[in-house]
This record gives C-alpha cells, sequence and structure tokens, in this order.
C-alpha cells in the first residue's frame, strides 16, 4: 500500500467520524430534549393554569369558580376548554350562587421597560372596572414595577368607568390617564409619579382593552349569564 | 402581532433599550473591538447584517417549528443558524476586503457567540412580532449595537491618550464609561411617543 | 517560592478551587457576563442565573469530556454547542416547573446562557483535553466562580438599589434607594467597582511577590 491510498484511507475514516459524532450527538441531544419536554410539560400547564386561576379570583372579587370563553370574528362568544392559541379569550366568574360576578380579560402592551402583561375584571352591573392585577412585567424595580402593588395606585381600579355609549359600540369616555393628585372623573387613572411612562403603559393597555372587549361583553351579557353548557 | 408601531420598534431597539447599554449584550466584541474606531464601525455592520439575515431566519423557523409542533427544538435550531450565516458572512468578507478581514480578526468568527444576536431572534420570537416588525426591530438592534460601538471606540481612543493609573486601565475603566453611557442612552426613554 | 498556591497541592482540588478565585471567570479572565448582568440585578435573580450556568456549565463539560475521543477535531465547536444548547433548554424548562415568577423575571435570558463564553471556553480549553472527573471538578469550580461573582454583583446592586437582599429589607422602609444600581447603568458601574477591587488586588500580590524577589535576591548577593 503506497502514501496515497493511506492518506485516502485516514481521510475516508474521518469523514465517517465526523457523521457518527455529530449524528450520535444529535441524537443523543434530541433524546434528552424531547424526554424533558414532556416530562415538565403536565406540571407547566398546572402551574399556569393554577396562575391564571389565582389572578382571575383576585380581579373579580367573590367569583369562585370561572369558564373560558373564546371571542369568534363576528364577536359572539363561546365556552370552550380546549387551550387554543391565536385565539382571544376572556374568562367569565360566577361566585357560589352561579350568579355572574365579571368578565376577566387579559391585555398587554409595550411597558418602560419591556411588555407589560396584565389582567383586570369587568363588573357588568356597575359598569365598570373592578379588578386589576399585573400578570408580568419587567419594569423598573421600586419605581415603574409600582404599578403591581403601590395601594394608592390600585385604588384607581376599584370603580374604573367604563360605561358605554348608547349604541353600545364603545366607552363613552375613553379610560385616560391623569397627573398624580389631578383625578376628577372615574374613567381616569391617577398616575404614579415617577413612573409616569409605566402609568401610561397601563393606561394604554386598559384603553385599547376596554375599546375593544367591553362592546363585546355586554353585546354577549345574556349569554354569560346564562353560562349554558351546550 | 404585537401592537407596536414599527417606529417605536426600531427606536425602541437603537437607543432607549439599546442591546448593548440596557441588555448587557455583546458585550465580548465590545470591549475587544471598541478599541479603534474604524474597525468598531466595520464589526458593527457585520453584527447587523447577521442580526438581519438572523432576524428572518428565526422568523421562519419559529413559524416552522410551531407547524411540526416541536417548539422545544427552537434553541438549538437558532444556534445552527446563526453559526452558518456568521460562516457565509465570515467567507464573503475574506473575499471583497481581505483588509477587514484581517482588521477583524479573531472577532469574526466570535460573532456566533455573540449574545445580541441570538437575543434579536429570541425577543422577537418572545415578543409575537411578525415579519415587518421582525426586521424592523433587527435593523434597529443592529444600529444601535453599532452606535454604541462606535461611541465607545471615539472615547476609547481618547483614553489611550490620557494618564491612567494600573488599576483602573483596560476593562475596568471601559466599564465604566460604558455605565456612564448607559445612563446617557436612557435619556431616550418615551420617545418614539404614546 | 510561589506563596500565593493553596496548600493542597493535589491537582484533583486545584482543579475545582482555581476557578472560584484565582482563575475566577468574571473578575479574572472577564468572560460570561455577556448573557448574565442584564438579569442580576437582585440577589436572587443573580443566584438563579448562576445556579442555572453551573448546571449547564458541569454537564456540559462532563459529556464533552466523555465523548472527547468520538469527537473529531472538525465537528468541535459543532458538537459542544449542541450539547450546551440541549442543557439549556432542559434548564429553561426545569425553571418553569420550579417558579413561573423567577422564569418571567429571567426570561430570555436563560436561553441566552447558551452563548456565555465560559461554556464554551471551557469544554474547549479543558473538558476536551482532560478526564471526567478533573472536567467535572473544574466545570464545578468555574460554575461556583462564576455564581459567586454574579452574587457579588447582584446582592451589591440590590442593598444599594432597593434596599433589600433576597428580598429581605435591610434598611427599613425610610430608606432612600440608590435606584440607579438596579438600572443597567448601575451594573456596569457595579462590575467595574468589582473589577477595580480586584486588579487593585493583583496589583498589590505582584509588588508583594517583586519585593519578595527582590529581598532574595539581595540575600544571595
Amino acid at each position: 500500500m503506497n502514501e496515497f491510498d493511506l492518506k485516502k484511507m485516514v481521510a475516508q475514516a474521518s469523514s465517517w467520524e465526523m457523521i457518527r459524532a455529530l449524528g450520535g450527538i444529535g441524537i443523543l441531544c434530541s433524546l434528552l430534549i424531547v424526554f424533558t419536554f414532556k416530562v415538565t410539560l403536565p406540571i407547566i400547564e398546572k402551574n399556569k393554569a393554577e396562575y391564571l386561576e389565582k389572578s382571575i379570583f383576585n380581579v373579580l372579587p367573590g367569583a369562585t369558580n370561572k369558564v373560558t370563553y373564546k371571542v369568534t370574528d363576528n364577536n359572539d362568544v363561546e365556552r370552550t376548554d380546549t387551550n387554543e392559541s391565536g385565539v382571544r379569550k376572556v374568562y367569565a366568574g360566577y361566585n357560589d350562587q352561579s350568579e355572574l360576578v365579571g368578565i376577566a380579560v387579559e391585555a398587554s402592551g409595550q411597558g418602560f421597560q419591556d411588555v407589560i402583561h396584565l389582567i383586570y375584571g369587568y363588573s357588568p352591573e356597575k359598569k365598570a372596572v373592578i379588578g386589576f392585577a399585573v400578570l408580568e412585567s419587567k419594569e423598573t424595580p421600586g419605581l415603574g414595577d409600582k404599578i403591581q402593588n403601590d395601594p394608592a395606585f390600585l385604588n384607581n381600579f376599584e370603580a374604573l368607568d367604563v360605561a358605554l355609549t348608547d349604541d353600545a359600540s364603545a366607552p363613552k369616555n375613553p379610560i385616560e390617564m391623569a397627573k398624580n393628585g389631578q383625578k376628577h372623573h372615574p374613567w381616569q387613572i391617577e398616575a404614579i409619579t415617577g413612573a409616569t411612562i409605566s402609568s401610561r403603559a397601563v393606561t394604554k393597555i386598559l384603553k385599547q382593552s376596554t375599546e375593544e372587549f367591553i362592546p363585546i361583553i355586554e353585546k354577549n351579557l345574556e349569554k354569560f349569564k346564562r353560562n349554558e353548557t351546550s | 402581532m404585537s401592537g407596536e408601531t414599527l417606529w417605536y420598534i426600531f427606536l425602541n431597539a437603537a437607543f432607549i433599550n439599546n442591546f448593548v447599554l440596557a441588555y448587557f449584550l455583546g458585550i465580548c466584541p465590545f470591549l475587544g473591538v471598541s478599541g479603534k474606531l474604524d474597525t468598531a464601525s466595520r464589526m458593527g455592520g457585520a453584527v447587523t447584517f447577521v442580526m438581519l439575515v438572523s432576524s428572518l431566519s428565526a422568523y421562519g423557523i419559529h413559524q416552522l417549528l410551531n407547524a411540526i409542533n416541536a417548539p422545544y427544538l427552537q434553541l438549538i435550531s437558532f444556534i445552527v443558524v446563526i453559526a452558518s450565516t456568521v460562516q457565509l458572512v465570515e467567507m464573503f468578507i475574506k473575499k471583497f476586503s481581505p483588509t477587514l478581514f484581517r482588521a477583524l480578526g479573531i472577532f469574526l468568527p466570535l460573532i456566533t457567540t455573540n449574545c445580541a444576536i441570538l437575543a434579536v431572534a429570541l425577543f422577537q420570537t418572545n415578543r409575537g412580532y411578525d415579519l415587518m416588525q421582525c426586521v424592523v426591530f433587527a435593523l434597529g438592534a443592529g444600529i444601535g449595537f453599532t452606535i454604541a460601538l462606535v461611541i465607545m471606540a471615539g472615547l476609547r481612543e481618547e483614553l489611550d491618550l490620557s494618564d491612567l493609573s494600573n488599576i483602573v486601565k483596560g476593562t475596568a475603566i471601559t466599564i465604566m464609561v460604558a455605565g456612564l453611557l448607559s445612563i446617557t442612552f436612557m435619556g431616550f426613554a418615551g420617545l418614539g411617543g404614546h | 517560592m510561589n506563596s500565593s498556591e493553596s496548600s493542597l497541592s493535589r491537582f484533583d482540588t486545584d482543579a475545582f478551587i482555581k476557578g472560584l478565585w484565582r482563575e475566577n471567570p468574571v473578575f479574572v479572565q472577564v468572560l460570561g457576563m455577556c448573557p448574565t448582568l442584564a438579569v442580576s440585578n437582585t440577589a436572587r435573580n443573580a443566584l438563579a442565573m448562576g445556579l442555572a450556568t453551573t448546571f449547564v456549565l458541569i454537564m456540559s463539560s462532563t459529556l464533552v469530556s466523555i465523548f472527547r475521543k468520538f469527537i473529531p477535531k472538525q465537528v468541535r465547536i459543532a458538537s459542544f454547542i449542541l450539547i450546551i444548547a440541549t442543557f439549556v433548554t432542559m434548564v429553561d424548562y426545569f425553571i418553569q416547573t420550579i417558579s413561573l415568577d423567577l422564569y418571567r423575571a429571567l426570561g430570555a435570558f436563560i436561553a441566552l446562557i447558551v452563548v456565555n463564553c465560559i461554556i464554551l471556553g471551557r469544554a474547549e480549553a479543558f473538558a476536551s483535553k482532560n478526564t471526567i472527573g478533573t472536567s467535572f471538578l473544574d466545570a464545578l469550580g468555574m460554575g461556583a466562580g462564576f455564581t459567586f461573582a454574579l452574587l457579588c454583583l447582584g446582592a451589591v446592586r440590590e442593598i444599594v438599589g432597593i434596599g433589600t437582599v433576597f428580598g429581605i429589607s435591610l434598611f427599613g422602609p425610610h430608606y432612600e434607594p440608590w435606584t440607579v444600581m438596579i438600572l443597567p447603568g448601575g451594573g456596569f458601574f457595579t462590575l467595574g467597582a468589582w473589577l477595580l477591587f480586584f486588579n487593585w488586588l493583583k496589583e498589590r500580590e505582584k509588588k508583594r511577590q517583586a519585593a519578595v524577589l527582590q529581598i532574595e535576591k539581595e540575600a544571595i548577593q
């Protein structure tokens, strides 16, 4: 066997070794990932569901039972149990006497630092937002993150007026922000001093979401109240 | 699909949440390359290009993985695509500008581990940007990265001429200056109008 | 005589100890900061990031070391990255099961562990050339040193910037926090300050060793 053949042999062995190494490692890695995914998926889903339910009951005081509704293209609602993505959802909360407490809606938008995810509760009886909670935020700790805990800020959401116009197409008075100490109307959100941008972000998110969802909720109010399992 | 305007996404990525000065991403090449002004600007250009390509690929991969219901392969796929893109860019630069290739040296393959590029792919996926928003986001991120790099290079060239004690020289002073820059860039908050 | 070595001169333990101090990845090698500075604004986040990175570091270094004889030179970086990305994906899911709150705080930065220069660096420089046991210890040491460095950053930022550590209030409700410290700028400052401190220590050590050498030289003459 001459030198040329020897070199060719070595080169070929190298190719096979490369494929073997990458392929073997690839398969091992895929197995590890898929295994971890399958094992952790149920736990993660459970965690998420528990968290969502806790938030819904938080923004709909008195509710002990939740039913998920999805919003169809023509703005009707249907009960749904599946975890569909890409579809608009609202959550109806009922108390122990199976009476409708209100509807909880998730909403999100850009805050100062990153996206803010929040949830709010609407009471058809009071025609107002009666609960508010921040689900996810990366606002500045100590400043913007006051939107989560500051008692004065949270006071804004005990009865935030979102009564609709006569033709029920939009809130009569869109939610707007007021400077600290200058809140005059029940549809205003008083900003936090030193966290204007985060406060404004929350206002904008709520304004857009209520403009979209309150008319839908009012349109389907009877359906929510009846809560049929058809 | 996120509700932000394209203009806002661009401003956000370039200035308000500048990848280097707000998220600390892309620091390795930042510290290594930012010594000289012209290398810095070219590195920035290369990174912007790779960000753009990776962003488009990441969007495509995300749609594909969702369609075949294998979201757990996301991270690996992103990395593979970025590494391949950098290979291509490297070959491209080597062929068309050997001087730039030599100037960038080791830092070209280091772009693969550049956190900023993977971050573009990850952030845009997390925020649910559509195709146009992804493109604008990548452009903003790349341009912001380049701006930060160029400013640092300019400042460092000045620092090189000044008299610093040994314990401060090098990385320590660069990081301190970066801190000052970071605070300055915070002044952009609110830009793009809400 | 080299007086900076620990008296435990067995190679194996040294593999672990050097990562903690002498070759600390953040303060000495100045590596691995990119994906972690942004989320080390509190002690809890810093600890979580450090531990997650250490997990990936240990698992990948060990796996790379196990397979080192089977991975040809040409595909080694690709293989390393595959392995690292796998463990990062796993850690991502693990954190989601442990605490959704923590997961949200860290966000996309968990996935960014995959581009942490330390992990690839250790795989390339050490794990691919050493036995499994030594590689494991090396990774453990580097990971511990890294977590320690991150904790230094996160703790300082949280204590000065909010007035708490791990959520426990230190100075009472009337503390006026130095908020810039939890912002990115503060992160840079804190890192710079620690680097200054370590540089100062290094300079002092150098001067001391030079003085020792000088004394020995004079003793010989």
